[in-house]
């Protein structure tokens, strides 16, 4: 049940942070801070379906979590769910067609290493 | 005035460390939650709707909206491929908390596992957030 719950988190979680980065690509650079800004911000989101369908993925991913962490240590449950950084490297790579130049690529593996380190007891 | 680079990279810093911290706080403060709301394996929605009525459920579930609005925003104008390794400093601070505050055994193998997260952030954090030229401007420059 552990793992079927792990592979659930690290899917919606791929999911819904590369919707998420799309939608706010396609929205472009918030600037302004102050609550009326904001709160355009807000509606336009709302109207954006890659914010909705990455709120509706992260959901998954949350409730999924919350039930691993009531059966399982948080220390388990945060690093197994490191998959999702390899994946979402490569969606940023091919689909989002970010750059990412050695250091990114050393960085991103190295924290993903260290995450797996981490499950270790 | 600060050069627009100094500007961005200052604003990424700022949302970096607010994500990460309401992260760490809102997972601690609901993973505190569920150990006295009991294991949780349901279908359906009324378990869950009850678990939010729990006072740690409740502050960990808002602190982890701040967070999902903070990496909404940091999203708008960095990489994702920047913004995952940078916020996996959070993993960090989850094993340090676990050491000095819940006083829970660090193994030698997390301790290399946080060497390495450390040494990862460091060298990406030496990439430019923003490596996507062909963004729109935001709407309320």
């Amino acid at each position: 049940m552990k793992w079927i719950l792990v592979s659930i988190i690290v899917l919606a979680t791929t999911a819904g942070e590369v919707l998420q980065a799309l939608g706010m690509r396609h929205h472009g650079e918030i600037h302004d801070f102050r609550p009326g800004a904001l709160g355009r911000v807000a509606s336009a989101l709302a109207q954006s379906w890659h914010i909705m369908a990455s709120i509706g993925a992260m959901a998954v991913s949350f409730f999924a979590f919350m039930s691993l962490i009531s059966i399982a240590d948080l220390s388990f449950a945060v690093p197994a769910t490191a998959a999702s950084y390899i994946l979402e490297t490569i969606f940023a790579k091919y689909l989002l067609k970010e750059h990412i130049g050695w250091k990114r690529w050393t960085g991103t593996l190295l924290v993903a290493g260290g995450v797996v380190l981490l499950a270790l007891e | 005035m600060t050069s627009p680079v100094k500007a961005l990279q200052l604003k990424t810093r700022i949302f970096t460390a607010i994500v990460v911290l309401t992260n760490v706080l809102g997972n601690s403060f609901l993973s505190r939650g569920m150990q006295s709301v009991g294991e949780l394996l349901s279908f359906s929605p009324l378990p869950y709707i009850r678990a939010l009525f729990n006072p740690w459920v409740a502050v960990g579930v808002s602190l982890l909206i701040v967070w999902l609005l903070s990496h909404m925003a940091l999203l708008s104008w960095a990489d994702l491929s920047y913004v995952l390794p940078m916020t996996s400093i959070a993993y960090v601070m989850v094993a340090l908390v676990g050491r000095f505050l819940l006083h829970e055994q660090v193994s030698p193998a997390r301790w290399v596992g946080v060497t390495l997260i450390m040494a990862g952030v460091t060298l990406v954090g030496h990439t430019a957030p923003r490596t996507h030229a062909d963004r729109k401007q935001g709407t309320s420059a």
